[in-house]
């Protein structure tokens, strides 16, 4: 299992590689000069120095080659740094100073680099994302499970109809509806979210709550709608089984048989499609952290985007490429753990 | 005759069916049709006449400001909001199926091909592998914004953003067709009538456009259905982030994001393109997956 998981992560590498390619072809193929848009404020020096960071006076296979180096030797070496120097687990290792003298991604935005910028969304994201994608899964599971359960049924018909209406409801729709409802409307909470607050104690730690109520609960209809339509199939797929029947005919109850037998089974595809819906989310976090104005990375390329910061979009939307393909090799691993019957291919 | 759509189409359809057919219907005549029957200019504005209210709010409102002229309304420059309501579907339905078909033609060919020739098979499949795992909506996001300016500059503000959205889409969802496709195309090969068909002498391209491709046509119709609601929603999502329809060639998703700046003054103009957006992504939905099912009962399609 470990060899097979090893195999995935090495495998990975060329894909990462090729879609870095990708990525990086169609930043440089777009028409040009990147170095346009920066305001005339930037002095000649910074601009020399932003020239030579991106190498962009060579020819683009040597800057896509500076790209890569920057992105998986200096940041790695940089964050090594980071915890012999500061972390209080590795802190009372000697202090390395491995990335001194190197050139990292720079942002042309905030003149940082990109990774720090990057850094400092992350967190907010992944709180939303994280938040909207337990309370999805969670509703998703006894939702599906029931309604394959009762098939056919009042609750099959009206939850199928939700989640279909739910997969109609895109996030840039119910984003705009729910800030008018709740927030003009009914005033329960706020709007925009505020992202100066930081949680000091009670009453800071309830507005936190209260201003991502709204994004969580976006991104959670979609995430809820997609799982529960799943779940659905893969129950009805194993109570159609002979061993249902068999557990049935020994005098198992209802109860027995759902929790004991179809559950166990069911819950291989379900924690795949898990594994593989998160990038998903991410994509959807893009539209809502837009919509709330959430200071996450989704919020992050868009603005990079229109300030034609170019470093950060390539690192950003490289980061995304990172988080699909890692969620492809978890649903992989996982889906051999839970399933013995693959063999080693 | 029997269709060659699997040869079921003169079966009932299950009731999900009938409900997104005729969604689909409604959504698609009154964008067409409606433009022929309410003359209004979407694009002239009418100062004198800006920021109507709907005529339905006098119900409950006696004193907002309505006008039978415009019956859903207008907007800060005094454009009629249903002709832009009816424009803009135009506009959001014609990218969905100009980029549905084109991501059909790309996956079609690229599944029949990996399917017909060993050779290229694993390359295209790999190819196929890669595509599924770019990050779409980033990647596009990019793409749209970078190449916006040059096609507009070369095709004009409406032709060159919808030749860009619509080949930014195609690109990034042909890839669940070719797989498919691929795989009923190997299935066919062993079968006998091509086996007869090879034996004959019939050269490749007679074989895909006699016998493979009347054969795949139902997933492909599957896949087109599916495919449109996707369409839509990138689309829609696209012009939301600003990259997508200028504001003089409003798509819905567009005019959502005009609107939501003054959201809490006049709801009516969010609502409105929300809605025709959202019935067409539930009716294109409930046709496809009623379609499947019928079609395509033993394909995992989810």
């Amino acid at each position: 299992m470990i060899g097979f998981a090893v195999r995935r992560i090495v495998m990975a590498f060329p894909t990462l590689l090729a879609i870095s390619f990708v990525v990086f072809m169609v930043l440089h193929l777009a028409p040009g000069d990147p170095m346009a848009q920066l305001p005339m404020s930037v002095p000649p020096d910074v601009r020399q120095r932003l020239r030579d960071a991106l190498g962009l006076d060579q020819p683009a296979l040597v800057q896509y080659g500076k790209w890569l180096v920057q992105l998986f030797w200096v940041e790695p070496l940089v964050v090594i740094d980071g915890w012999t120097q500061n972390s209080a687990l590795l802190g009372w290792l000697p202090d390395t100073h491995f990335s001194d003298g190197y050139q990292r991604v720079i942002s042309w935005q905030s003149k940082a680099p990109a990774m720090q910028v990057i850094a400092q969304r992350l967190p907010q994201t992944l709180h939303v994302v994280g938040g909207a994608y337990v309370i999805g899964s969670l509703l998703a599971l006894p939702i599906g499970f029931y309604a394959a359960y009762r098939q056919f049924g009042l609750f099959d018909r009206v939850s199928t109809f939700g989640t279909m209406l739910g997969l109609a409801l895109p996030p840039f729709f119910t984003g705009p509806l729910m800030i008018l409802i709740f927030s003009i409307w009914l005033g329960w909470v706020p709007a925009v979210y505020d992202t100066t607050l930081s949680v000091t104690g009670w009453d800071s730690l309830k507005a936190q709550l209260a201003q991502m109520v709204l994004p969580v609960l976006v991104l959670s209809v979609q995430t809820t709608a997609q799982i529960s339509r799943y779940v659905r199939v893969a129950v009805l797929d194993q109570l159609r089984l002979d061993f249902v029947r068999t557990a049935r005919a020994k005098g198992a109850g209802d109860l027995r048989v759902l929790t004991g037998h179809v559950l166990r089974n069911a819950m291989i595809p379900i924690v795949t499609v898990l594994a593989l819906g998160v990038p998903s989310v991410f994509g959807g976090a893009i539209i809502t952290e837009n919509v709330f104005l959430v200071n996450g990375i989704g919020h992050l390329l868009v603005s990079a985007l229109q300030a034609s910061d170019l470093p950060l979009v390539l690192t950003l939307t490289f980061l995304f490429a990172v988080i699909i393909v890692s969620c492809n090799i978890v649903a992989d691993v996982l889906y051999r753990m839970l399933d013995p019957r693959i063999a080693d291919a | 005759m029997r269709s060659v759509i699997g040869g079921d189409m003169t079966r009932r359809m299950t009731g999900q069916g009938r409900f997104g057919a005729a969604v689909v219907t409604c959504v698609a005549l009154l964008v067409l049709v409606g433009p022929v029957v309410w003359h209004a200019d979407p694009a002239a504005p009418d100062i004198a006449r800006a920021n109507l209210r709907p005529v339905i709010l006098a119900l409950w409102d006696g004193g907002a400001n309505t006008s039978w002229q415009h019956p859903l309304g207008t907007d800060q420059l005094g454009r009629d909001l249903l002709a832009q309501f009816m424009w803009g579907g135009r506009a959001s339905l014609a990218v969905g199926m100009m980029a549905v078909l084109l991501a059909l033609v790309l996956g079609t060919g690229i599944g029949v091909l990996a399917g017909i020739n060993r050779r290229l098979d694993a390359p295209l499949m790999r190819l196929t592998d890669l595509f599924l795992s770019l990050p779409v909506l980033p990647l596009v996001l990019v793409a749209a914004t970078l190449f916006r300016h040059p096609l507009r500059a070369a095709l004009g503000p409406s032709g060159g953003v919808f030749l860009l959205i619509v080949g930014c889409i195609a690109i990034t969802t042909w890839m669940p067709t070719a797989r498919i496709v691929r795989g009923d195309v190997l299935a066919l090969q062993e079968r006998d009538f091509m086996r007869a068909a090879r034996a004959m002498g019939a050269g490749p391209w007679r074989i895909i456009r006699r016998h493979i491709l009347p054969n795949i046509a139902s997933p492909i119709l599957v896949s087109a259905t599916l495919g449109l609601a996707t369409a839509i929603i990138t689309e829609s999502a696209l012009s939301f982030l600003g990259v997508g329809f200028p504001s003089d060639y409003p798509s819905w998703g567009r005019m959502m994001a005009d609107a939501v700046q003054r959201m809490n003054l006049y709801p009516e103009r969010v609502i409105l393109p929300g809605l025709g957006i959202s019935l067409t992504i539930l009716g294109a939905n409930a046709l496809g997956d009623a379609l499947r099912d019928r079609l395509e009962p033993r394909h995992k399609w989810i």
